[in-house]
């Protein structure tokens, strides 16, 4: 792995395009000098990349499974594949990056994680991963998010970490990395922060995606395995970007190859609640980045809503907004019913429960198919699995009065 | 905010102001600071946001306080996530969001200020607000209006190649901000740095703070060393016991939350505006006191 390769021409380490930066608090400007010095050298030592392959290897469960999902294919009248993120330990592509930077903790001393998370898996990962190594965690998540992914919670307090619920703003993502920040600026110097997706400040983004890319090299080894050729679209879902990032990134360079993410359009891009902010943000700078936001005219943040709490966020990655920038990568946004009914449909057509967050990639795939020919290849990367959605699925189920669960018997 | 109701200079050129190592500075920050060293004082900074609790109260407090011994006001403009506050100025911002403050109202606040008062003002806010207005509409309208300097936490120099030369062009300066992390980095903060530097006095967000770090002589002499402006302590202080400490340390003490809080506490109980300003007035005369008497003490403890 060499995180200098694929970078886009940039003017200053840290940025994509216009994109990127560290605009941080000076009380967190040497906790970030000295993490981008460590992470150099870390990634420079053999030693340090043997341990985190042996980790991915031995405890995610990794290479992940690229699946032929053979009743789709035939359904959408091409090759679909599914890269299946959700069968690694703890059930989603988060751990990949977690056990990375919590080496990384290790190797800088620190004693003491710090998370954010929206829909939990990132905060599980996490507070997985502090277990393995006897360090202790505190994840901040929204009060919010809390309620609707209540499982989560308790594992995390079952793997030993402290959930500090988080009440201001919107209660969600947004404010638990406010919140995550904060308490990184009381205790930069005993705490090490681990971000959850390729955002925030310099060099987050760039860790995160180095840490997620082994999705991307994984689907490019097990495609040409495969088929001998490389995949003709990848899809994935966008939160704060770090399954599609780590899906693109070894595929920047290959133009033949469509790269699609699925951004959240929640209740509708016609209504106030969504989170379409590949479609609807605007270049700003929050939360340590400059990048693309939903905000006012003024610049406050929007407040915004998806039924995926991972996708409920008001930001994106750096490195997407330059991608969508520069035209390498396309996005489009999915509504909660369209979530959900790929959701379904992947559980009854393929015996697979997705995370909500991938269904918004499964649905894009389904309303995308008629542009995909017989043997193109179709790659899915489903972030995570579904188990932790199915009580809030079951609710929006009853609420809107859809039909999930008709039986096919009778 | 579709029309800005601000004049904003038009297509006329602003003539960039002579930069701050000329004998007679032409900022009001900076000629305020050359003033108080040649007296022997320091500066006491009290902080408020702008629109907290409502527009018409901010500017009550700000002008009583104003007469109350502040040399330089610091105005905060609210913002949706501020990640460098605590929970004190987190809801003096949503109380002032919640009836719409604006970049714009913050404005005319000074505007309206300035009708009074030469005294030097600041604002604190978030880089996004600054990005949103556009820089030079931004910086050229702090000029007009009178905004002397700006403070940004989430603002670091290394970021600031672009901004920097045309905040300079509008002789609107950006404060240069230190913290007790700084160590190595402090000479490169503070080389070239105008008005005072903004040194964090608390590792953490904005906040009082019962006890003040022990380290902080450490923290003064390392940046006293170095820096060739004056230092302004912020972070946590609240009581006039704490800033008659300060005061022979340092050359300026920040007060936020501390005021913040007490604007809260009175409109909760349902003060009026010129019951609020006149509280505010009260305490910020007994830091001032404090500011005094432990200026004379240090003074006279040779
Ligand atoms: C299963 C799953 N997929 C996707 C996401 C979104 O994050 P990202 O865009 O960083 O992959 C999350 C975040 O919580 C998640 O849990």
């Amino acid at each position: 792995m060499n995180p200098a390769q694929n970078t886009p021409a940039t003017s200053k380490p840290g940025r994509f395009g216009p994109y990127g930066g560290r605009y941080a608090a000076e009380t967190l400007m040497p906790a970030l000098l000295e993490l981008e010095k460590a992470y150099k050298e870390a990634m420079a030592d053999p030693s340090f990349i043997a341990d985190y392959q042996r980790l991915l290897r031995d405890y995610a469960g990794r290479p992940s499974l690229f699946y032929h999902a053979e009743r789709l294919s035939s359904e959408l009248g091409t090759h679909v594949y599914l890269k299946r993120e959700d069968l690694n330990h703890t059930g989603a592509h988060k751990i990949n990056n977690v056990l990375g930077q919590v080496l990384l903790a290790r190797r800088m001393g620190k004693k003491r994680l710090i998370a954010e998370t929206g829909a939990g898996q990132h905060g599980v990962a996490t507070a997985t991963a502090a277990a393995l190594f006897g360090l202790t965690c505190t994840v901040f998540m929204g009060a919010e998010d809390m309620e609707r992914q209540a499982l989560n919670v308790y594992r995390m307090e079952l793997l030993g970490a402290t959930v500090t619920k988080v009440t201001s703003g919107t209660a969600t993502l947004k404010d638990a990395t406010s919140e995550a920040m904060r308490e990184w600026t009381r205790r930069a110097d005993d705490t090490y922060y681990v971000i959850g997706s390729v955002m925030g400040p310099h060099p987050y983004p760039t860790i995160v995606r180095d840490f997620q890319r082994i999705i991307g090299d994984e689907i490019r080894e097990q495609c040409q395995a495969t088929y001998g050729r490389l995949p003709t679209a990848l899809i994935a879902c966008v939160g704060g970007g770090s399954n599609a990032m780590g899906t693109f990134y070894p595929f920047i360079d290959e133009p033949t190859v469509r790269l699609i993410g699925a951004e959240a359009a929640g209740e509708g891009i016609d209504t106030p609640r969504h989170a379409a902010t590949m479609a609807y943000g605007k270049p700003g700078v929050f939360h340590g980045m400059h990048s693309l936001f939903l905000q006012d005219q003024t610049g406050q943040i929007a407040p915004v809503y998806s039924i995926s709490a991972g996708l409920d966020y008001p930001g994106i990655g750096p490195e997407h907004a330059w991608l969508q920038h520069t035209g390498r990568a396309e996005y489009a946004a999915i509504t909660d019913l369209e979530a959900v009914e790929a959701f379904a449909w992947l559980a009854r057509q393929e015996g697979i429960i997705p995370a909500i967050e991938s269904s918004h990639a499964l649905a894009l795939l389904r309303k995308m198919a008629g542009e995909f020919k017989p043997d193109d290849i179709v790659v899915v990367t489903l972030s995570g699995r579904g188990d932790k959605d199915v009580a809030a699925i079951q609710a929006y189920q009853q609420d809107h009065g859809l039909l999930l669960t008709d039986n096919r018997e009778e | 905010m579709s029309d800005l109701p601000i004049k904003v200079p038009g297509t006329s050129p602003v003539t960039p102001d002579t930069p701050a190592t000329t004998a007679t500075p032409t900022n009001r920050l900076e000629k305020k600071l050359a003033e108080l060293a040649t007296q022997g004082r320091k500066a006491l900074i009290p902080f408020i946001v702008a629109g907290d609790p409502d527009l018409r109260t901010s500017q009550a407090i700000a002008r009583t306080i104003l007469h109350s011994g502040a040399d330089i006001l610091e105005i905060g403009v609210p913002f949706s996530d501020p990640s460098a506050d605590g929970p004190t100025i987190m809801a003096a911002d949503a109380r002032a969001l919640a009836h719409g403050t604006s970049i714009v109202d913050a404005f005319h606040l000074v505007r309206e200020l300035r009708a009074e008062t030469q005294k030097p003002i600041l604002f604190l806010l978030y880089y996004n607000t600054v990005v949103q207005m556009g820089l030079d509409l931004f910086f050229a309208t702090c000029r007009d209006v009178g905004v002397d300097g700006i403070i940004v936490p989430d603002l670091p120099l290394e970021e600031q190649d672009e901004v920097g030369p045309i905040a300079d062009s509008h002789d609107v300066i950006i404060t240069r901000m230190v913290s007790p992390l700084s160590g190595p980095r402090l000479s490169e903060l503070t080389v070239n740095g105008r008005g005072f530097v903004y040194c964090v006095a608390a590792l953490g967000v904005t906040g009082e703070r019962s006890e003040l770090s022990a380290d902080l002589s450490t923290f003064e002499m390392a940046v006293r060393a170095v820096s060739p402006i004056p230092r302004a302590l912020g972070f946590g202080i609240s009581t006039p016991d704490q800033v008659r400490e300060l005061a022979a340390g340092w050359d300026g003490i920040i007060v936020g939350s501390a005021i913040v809080r007490r604007i809260g506490e009175g409109h909760a109980a349902g003060l009026n505006a010129q019951q609020l300003a006149d509280q505010l007035g009260i305490y910020v005369s007994s830091l001032r006191e404090a500011l005094d008497e432990g200026t004379l003490a240090a003074l006279q403890g040779g």
